[in-house]
Formats: structure tokens, sequence, C-alpha cells
């Protein structure tokens, strides 16, 4: 268990050094940018920018101007933005982070509930109408794009239906913290909540947990827990069930990871939700190198974690691969 | 309920029965389950009209919409009912600007409205199908063509190549996908692409082409390599090799046959994922970029539209669902008909 | 004993295909006494297997059609709701499957496995469920098996799986055992050791169990009857005597003719039946044997031999050959004597 705990930070350290390098040398590779001319603002003189650039450490060579920015970032902890001056990158993320963590958090809840729910039903009643119908309508979802249902739940619920009871108490597209506001927090993010699971996750998983369950239905151990007598029930949810979860949580860790590590800047885009995703967007659209590199860190470290928690449910789930 | 599902069909207690009724190579095998199959034949004859419809874009345009879906057209007039309109009209009120004309159903003026540029939308849905499916078929090809390589050299050379590849493909596991995808758009985008002395345009649908191609090679190395090296290990295999058979055979004879195999069935499904991640890429204004379109590009730029002119957003949704429908329909088709056992490829995007 | 413990009458089990309806068992009948042990033998694809497991209603296919009856004490298990047959069971008939290796849940502990059965049919603590379990772990020859009882079905060998389910399969000490091909996955020593299990749990206990096998050897050891099964029939059935000194079917002969023997001359070859047996949709016409058969005469391509029991012992078969033909055959043994 020690080596096992060394060995994975290790690996989790080499991960996140290579993946900074990698944006690093993505970022400079080009010639001809520098982010010392963006930053001196409109028609800058020549002594400006040699000013900035030496402010940034923009001047030194390139493996020590990696080496400072990981310093401040990792170290000092005050790693400046390029284009806002005086943004600090950490403080802006650690703003970040709750509102993409509420958004996922919310969607997972929807999301594993449904697709399970679904995924069940679909199997103990295969080849039926109704399974028919739930699968149509997971491929429906799988097939639209998370920005286009977010749209449609906006036109819908912001304009064409914003007047009627129904859609009344929908607040205007933005955030609140939970903190603040609890009641709001909710109202701004269902909406959200319900596109982001229903947009590819609720189908894709209930299609996969579906074709695992009919899988593990022909397993001879499911035959030997029928004839010991135990019930359709019982044989669904403790032998069918459990051991189609294997699949499924793999699955789900990764795409977890991802989502939390920024994947759903489309949803914080089209619901203008303040997120590590939009966070992200906007740094890069600005080439501001810092909160690129701090954002991608952040959704590497999630998806690093995600890897892991991965690890540890399959341990936990299937014994077979569990250290004697 | 016509069909019968393939994970009911029994397991007939005896051998012979599921024997196949005619000799053939899994080709032609897997080309005649496919034909059998219902629903992957119904999405095959939809996405031949989807792509049909989109590459006769220019005959709709020229002649029979008679506009030019690229360039603005804020002063020009069309006729609903028999009367002539402006194609961007005054917003009720104190000067709240334009509105574009919404949709009037006539094939022959605006059938589906004007964006704020005052151009065609249904032409440009057209137009832009061309660049969304002309992306997801060549990164889709792309990728593969990168990850077959990386997974061939890994698979053949083995020992440290292969460790040093596999560990590198894993930490890019680690990578956000999408907002790598946001960075060397972005990066490229001010700055150009280039690979050495390579340099690649940045208009039109190279860049998005390029940039999905590249953030899913880790995705397809995988299981490639598995494939590679599970052929490898096979006994005959194996066996050749102690013999002396050459890499050129192996390669051929035995490898090639396979990836191409695995390639194929996945095909589908990549396209599907990458038409998706290309039109979340072109909605944030970083894929396709103007004056061409994508389906993508088409909703994003109807941002300001959205609760006036739906359509503007709806209609090429509704073209990017039903490809994307397609394309996991006969995805489903294709892997059944060649192996019912292979597992999903890329996670979700 | 008045009435049988279990009566097949006429059971058909077909599945429905895309290239039409495979009768997978075709009209059987047999009986089966307390305490008796049958074997039903026959190659891959005879239907032994479907007929059993449509006793035990585990045939949970959509596509399968069944017909006929199947009387346990007297009961249509094929009627029965599901609430009552699942209260038979595991608790009155209980089934030990082919392979070890993948007919326990790899997820579980085996005594969870085991006390799941026994807490389905009996109000016991989880206690004294567990107290059941060790006592069936131990009676079936594991050794430590308060040790063992917290395991994972992947930490016991082969033959040590296959004691654990013959333990779960006696947890509530069944009436009726049915072991499905239960040695055929296992090496030679360690089948010897299930059958003799086999063997104590019918003289201690008196339950009745059906055994079924494609290896004469098997029967010949525990079996009191067999039934022959070919394509979904049977063709041949009677006391074990009998049908190993007398067999009647030419199918018999060649599965008797397989068994490896020491008693017989060096140099002569393990005889075996040529040809596969047929397609389940396709079935040759008459005697669905008589491609395969090396004394076949004219009417049995075109006349399907019915059961009947020509020797007035009780002991049938579906042949057409008269007894005495057949007699002078099997002397000759089962070269061809010309293939007309």
């Amino acid at each position: 268990m020690g080596t096992f705990i060394v060995r994975r930070t290790l690996w989790t350290l080499l991960v996140l050094i290579s993946i900074s390098v990698l944006v690093f040398l993505l970022f400079f590779s080009i010639p001809g940018i520098d982010p010392a001319v963006a930053m001196a603002g409109r028609n800058p003189d020549p002594a400006t920018i040699r000013a900035i650039s030496h402010a940034f450490g923009l001047d030194r060579a390139l493996p020590i101007q990696y080496l400072l920015m990981m310093k401040h970032l990792f170290v000092t902890r005050d790693l400046q933005s390029y284009t806002n001056q005086g943004i600090r990158v950490i403080p802006e993320i650690a703003a970040a982070a709750p509102v993409t963590l509420s958004l996922v958090a919310g969607a997972v809840v929807l999301w594993l509930v449904f697709s399970i729910g679904i995924g069940l039903v679909a199997a103990v009643f295969r080849g039926r109408a109704i399974d028919r119908i739930l699968m149509i309508l997971g491929l429906i979802g799988i097939a639209t794009p998370s920005f286009l249902l977010g749209e449609a739940a906006n036109i819908v619920t912001q304009s064409k239906l914003h007047d009627t009871p129904l859609f009344h108490w929908v607040p205007p597209l933005g955030y609140t913290p939970l903190s603040q506001d609890p009641v709001m927090w909710f109202k701004h993010l269902i909406i959200p909540w319900v596109v982001l699971a229903s947009a590819q996750f609720i189908g894709l998983y209930s299609r996969i947990l579906r074709s695992s369950l009919l899988d593990v239905m022909h397993e001879d151990y499911v035959r030997t827990a029928r004839a010991k007598g135990l019930s359709e029930r019982r044989v669904l949810i403790r032998h069918v069930l459990r051991t189609s979860m294997i699949t499924f949580v793999s699955l789900f860790g990764l795409d977890l990871g991802s989502l939390v590590g920024g994947g759903v800047v489309l949803i914080e885009v089209v619901f203008a939700l303040p997120g590590v995703g939009l966070l992200t967007f906007q740094a890069a659209s600005g080439l501001d190198l810092p909160v690129i590199m701090a954002t991608i860190m952040y959704g590497a470290f999630f998806i690093v974690l995600a890897n892991l928690l991965v690890d540890i449910g399959y341990t936990w789930l299937d014994p077979r691969i569990r250290p004697a | 309920m016509t069909r019968v599902e393939p994970s009911e069909q029994v397991s007939l207690p005896t051998e012979n029965a599921a024997r196949p009724a005619a000799g053939g190579g899994p080709w032609i095998l897997a080309g005649r389950r496919l034909s059998h199959n219902r629903s992957a034949m119904a999405a095959a004859t939809l996405l031949a009209i989807i792509v049909a419809v989109t590459l006769l874009a220019p005959l709709y345009a020229h002649h029979v919409a008679h506009t030019d879906p690229f360039g603005s057209n804020l002063a020009g007039r069309t006729i609903v009912d028999g009367k002539h309109v402006d194609v961007l009209q005054q917003s009720g009120g104190l000067g709240l600007g334009v509105t574009p004309i919404g949709p009037t159903w006539d094939v022959h003026h605006y059938f589906l409205g004007a964006d704020s540029e005052g151009r065609d939308v249904a032409a440009r849905i057209l137009y832009g199908g061309q660049a969304s499916l002309l992306i997801a078929v060549g990164a889709a090809l792309g990728s593969m063509l990168i990850a077959s390589v990386l997974a061939l050299v890994a698979g053949f050379f083995g020992g440290l190549v292969d460790t040093l590849l596999s560990r590198l493909m894993d930490i890019l596991w680690a990578f956000p996908v999408f907002l790598l995808a946001i960075l060397i758009t972005t990066v490229s985008l001010t700055q150009g692409l280039r690979f050495g002395p390579i340099s690649i345009s940045t208009s039109g649908v190279v860049l998005p082409i390029v940039v999905i191609a590249l953030i899913f090679v880790p995705f397809q190395y995988r299981p490639i390599r598995g494939q590679v090296l599970t052929v490898r290990e096979r006994d005959f295999v194996k066996a050749a090799i102690v013999q002396g058979a050459s890499a050129r055979w192996l390669l051929w004879e035995e490898i090639l046959p396979n990836v191409v195999n695995t390639l194929i069935v996945f095909l589908p499904l990549v396209m599907g994922i990458n038409l998706l991640v290309e039109s979340g890429l072109s909605f944030l204004g970083i894929g396709v970029q103007p004056p061409a379109a994508s389906w993508g590009s088409i909703i994003g730029d109807s941002q300001n539209l959205l609760y006036t002119r739906p359509w503007v957003a709806m209609g090429p949704g509704i073209m990017i669902v039903l490809t994307v429908v397609g394309l996991n329909v006969l995805g489903d088709g294709v892997r059944d008909a060649f192996d019912p056992n292979v597992r999903r490829l890329v996670p979700a995007a | 004993m008045s009435e049988p413990l279990l009566e097949v009458t006429d059971l058909r089990v077909s599945f429905r295909t895309e290239e039409g309806l495979a009768p997978a068992v075709d009209g059987v009948s047999f009986t089966l006494d307390r305490g008796e042990v049958l074997g039903i033998v026959g190659e891959s694809g005879s239907g032994k297997s479907v007929t059993m497991l449509s006793v035990m209603r585990l045939i949970v296919d959509p596509n399968a059609v069944f017909g006929g009856k199947i009387l346990f004490k007297g009961r249509n298990l094929l009627e029965m709701s599901r609430g009552q047959i699942q209260r038979i069971r595991g608790a009155k008939i209980a089934m030990i499957f082919q392979d070890p290796m993948t007919s326990l849940n790899p997820v579980y502990r085996v005594g969870w496995q085991i006390t799941e059965q026994i807490q389905a049919h009996a109000e016991l603590t989880k206690r004294q469920a567990r107290e059941r379990a060790l006592e069936l772990l131990a009676g079936v020859g594991i050794p430590n098996p308060r040790a063992r009882i917290d395991d994972y079905p992947h930490q016991f060998s082969g033959g040590m799986r296959q004691r654990v389910m013959v333990a779960m399969a006696l947890s509530c000490s069944p009436e009726l055992l049915i072991a499905d091909e239960p040695t055929t996955a296992l090496d030679v020593t360690i089948q010897a050791q299930i059958l003799k299990l086999i063997k104590e749990l019918r003289s201690e206990s008196g339950s009745s169990v059906v055994l079924i096998t494609h290896d004469m050897g098997v029967v010949a050891d525990i079996a009191d009857r067999v039934v022959v099964m070919y394509a979904g029939r049977i063709v041949e059935q009677g006391d074990k005597r009998d049908l190993f000194y007398d067999p009647q079917h030419p199918y018999t002969w060649g599965l008797l003719g397989s068994i490896a023997r020491l008693d017989r001359p060096k140099g002569e070859r393990l005889a075996s039946i040529p040809g596969m047996p047929p397609s389940l949709i396709n079935r040759p016409p008459g005697c669905h044997f008589q491609p395969r058969c090396v004394h076949r005469v004219e009417r049995c391509s075109v006349e399907d031999p019915a059961l009947t029991d020509k020797l007035g012992n009780g002991h049938v078969d579906a042949c057409h050959l008269d007894a005495s033909v057949k007699r002078r055959d099997r002397v000759l043994g089962s070269a061809p004597t010309g293939s007309s």
C-alpha cells in the first residue's frame, strides 16, 4: 500500500510537470509571440515593452521563465495575469472553481440516478417498446451538443415561456454562490444541471449500462443466482447490476474528471456561469499564459485525481484485482 | 419489434446451427450482416441524404434562393406572400436596431429567414454542413492515421520505444481535452499553425481538422496498440517470427488488416464525436473561421438573435443532431457486423 | 412408490431464431423415482442440458417456446408462477453447473453466496446461516472452512470451487439434485472426488439425482438408470445394467465405444461416431441419426422410429432394426458394413 501511494504520487507529479511543460512549449513554440507587446497597450514604445518584459521575466531564457512561472504558481502563489494587470491567478481560480463544482455536482446526481434507472428499465424490458423509446431518446441525447440544448432551454425558459407560471421563477442567466443564497443558487443551476446531464451523459451511460447489464445477464453466475431461488429483483440488483457497475464506474470517473477540469466550458458560456471553463476560454482568447497554465494544471489535477479514484473504486468493486 | 436483438439470439445448444450460412471473407460477411440491419441501413440512407443535400448547396444558393450566403445583404429586400419586404426589419420601439426576417417557409425567399448580416440561413446551413462533415471525416482519418502510425511503431519495436510512447499517451490522457483544443486553436489563430517548416493556414476548415485530429490521438492510440500487440502475440504469428518472417509480411499480412478492421468499426462513432467537438469549438468562435461557416459557427453567430430568431440556431442544431444520430446508429451497426464485443473508443467530448 | 418425484411428459423446447424455429428438445418423456440416480447422456447439442434447465425454469430466453408437462411431486413446474418456482428452486430442486470457474459470482465471498441461498429459503439469522455454511463447506471437504469462508471464488482452485457449488446446492437439503456435467471442467482425480461427493449425498439424504454428462464412464459409476439423447430426443432408455450390457441403439454403441478401456486389446483404436450431429433447424428425414449410422437401411430415411420396448423389460429404444440383427452387428463392432 505504501509503495502504491508513493508511486501514484510520483506519477501525478510527472503528469503535472509534463503537462505544464507542454503548455509552456505550445505557447512559446510559435515564433513572434510576445506577451509584453500585448500588455504594453496600443502603440507602445520599445522602452515600455522592454520594461514590461523585464518585469515579467520575459527577457530570460525559456527554461528560466518556466521555472519562474512554476515558482510563482506553486511556491509563492502570486502568479499574475498578463492581460489583467495586477490580477493574481490563484484567487481567480479559487473563485471560479466553486461555480464549476456546483454545476458538475448537481448534474452528476441527475446523470447517475437517471442513467442507472433508465439502463435498468431498458435492460429488464429489453426488446419491448419502452426499451426502444428510452434508447432512441438516449441516442438523441448523445447526439445533442450541450450548448445547443442549453440554447434551446434558454429560448424556452428565458423567452418563449418565461411569462407563463411554468418558468416564471427562472432568474436571468448568471450565478449566485451557495453560501450567499441557497435558493437562488439552486434556481440558477437547475436548468444547467438538467441540460448538462441530458446532453450526452444520461443517454450515453444508460446505453452503456444497458448493454453491460445484458452482457452480465448471460453470465453463468447469474444463472446460478436464479437457480438458488432468489427473487428476480435480487438477482438483478445484487448480482447483475453490481457486476455491471465495474465498467460504468471506470468511464464515469474519466468523464467526471474532465468535466470538473473545465470540460463544461460550453455550458458555462451558454448560461453565463463564471466557472473554470469560461476562465480558461477567456484566458486562451487573450493569450494570457499564466491563467491558462493555472487552469490547465487545475484541470489536469482533477483528471489525475479522478483516475486515482477510479482505480480505488475498481479494486473495491472487483475483488479479483485486489492485491491478496 | 421485428429485429431479433443480437445479444438475445439464442446461443444455440449446438455449434452447428450457429454456423454461418455461406462462406466469404470477414468483410463480405460483415457487409452482409450490415445490409440486413435495418436501423443501420436507415441511418446510412439518412447520412447519404444529408451529404447529398450539403453537396447541392451551391445549386440551392444560386438557382433556387438566388442569394450569396457569404456576403452581407444588409439593405436587401425579398418577397413574402407576394409583398416586397426588407430583409432586415426595423424593430419596434425606439431605434432598438434591426431584426432579420424570420422563416418564410418559401424555398425561394429566405426559407429559414436571415441572419444578422442579412444572409440566407438555409443556404448557410447547407454550406456549413459541407464544412462540418469535412472536418468530422478529415479529423477522424487524421487522428486514426497518426494514432496507427504511433501504435505500429510502439507495437513493432516494443521495449523502450513502446514504453515511452505509451507513457506519453498516458500523460496526454490527463489533459482536459476540450481545453487543449481551445488552447491550440487560440494560439494558432493568432500566430498561425506551424510544425517546423510546415505552416498551415488557419482559415477555413484545416485548423479544426488538425486540432481535433491531434487531441484524439491519445484516445485512439490505446486500442490500436492493443490490437497490434494481440496480433503479435498470436501463436502462428509468433511462430512465423521465430522462423524469420519478414517485418513487411507481419505488417501487411497480419497487423494492418486487423488494425484496419478496428478503425473501420470505430470510424462512424469517431466522426460523430468529432462533429460534436467541432460544433463546440465553432460555437465559441474558434473553430471554422469566417467567412467560412459550419453548423456550430452559425449557432455561435446567432447568439444575439437567440430569442427573436431561434431558427437561426435551431436549424443547424437539428442538422447536427440528425447527423450524429445517424453516425451512431450506423456505427453500432458496423460494430455489430464486424465484432459484437468491442468497447467504446473515446470518452464523451 | 406410488408417485414419481419427477415426471417429464412430451417436453418440447424450441427457440425462435432468425433462420426459423429450432427445436432443442423434441418430445422427451421420462420419470425419476425418489432416491434414484438418472444419467442423461448425449453429445453437446443433444438437448440434455436444455431439458434439465427447463425443469429448473432457468431458460429465460424470450425466444424460447415450451410444450409438454414437467410434474414435480405432481405439480406442473411449467405452469407455476415466478414466486412459486422461486420457492422450489434452490430449496427442493438444486442444480450444479458445468464450469465452476464462471458459476460463482466473482465479486462476492463464497460464504456470502451460500448464506444468501440459505436465507432465501429459511428463516435463519445471519449467524445461524453462516454456521450452516461452515458445516456445508466442511461437509464437502473444504479444508479449514473457517479460514476459507470469507475468500473470493478466484482464490479457490477449480475443484474447490465445484465443492463450494455442491455445498451451495445442498444447503437447503434438496429432494432433487441436478448436476449438469459437474466434472467436465475438472481434472480426472478431482472428477472422482466430486462424483464420490454426489454418491455420498444420495446415500445420506436419499435425494434423487439427475446427472447430465457426455461421458459414459461417469454414468457407469453412479447412475441407476440411463437416458440416451440424440438431436433433442430420447433414443434409448433403460436400467444401467441392461443398457451397458445390451445396448440397443447404434448411437449408444458409438458412445460406449468411445470409453477408453484397459481390458481391450492394445492397438485397437477408440471408436468414434463419424459425422456431426444435425443442425437443429434442418433435421434429416426419418431417423435423425441415420446419416451417421453405419447400419442404416432404406426404411431409416423414410420413417421416424418410435421409442418401443422390444425386449419387454422396460428397456426402450428408437431404432428400426431388430434386436437380433443388432446383436449380430454389435459383435462385429462398429466397423462400417458397407454404406448402403
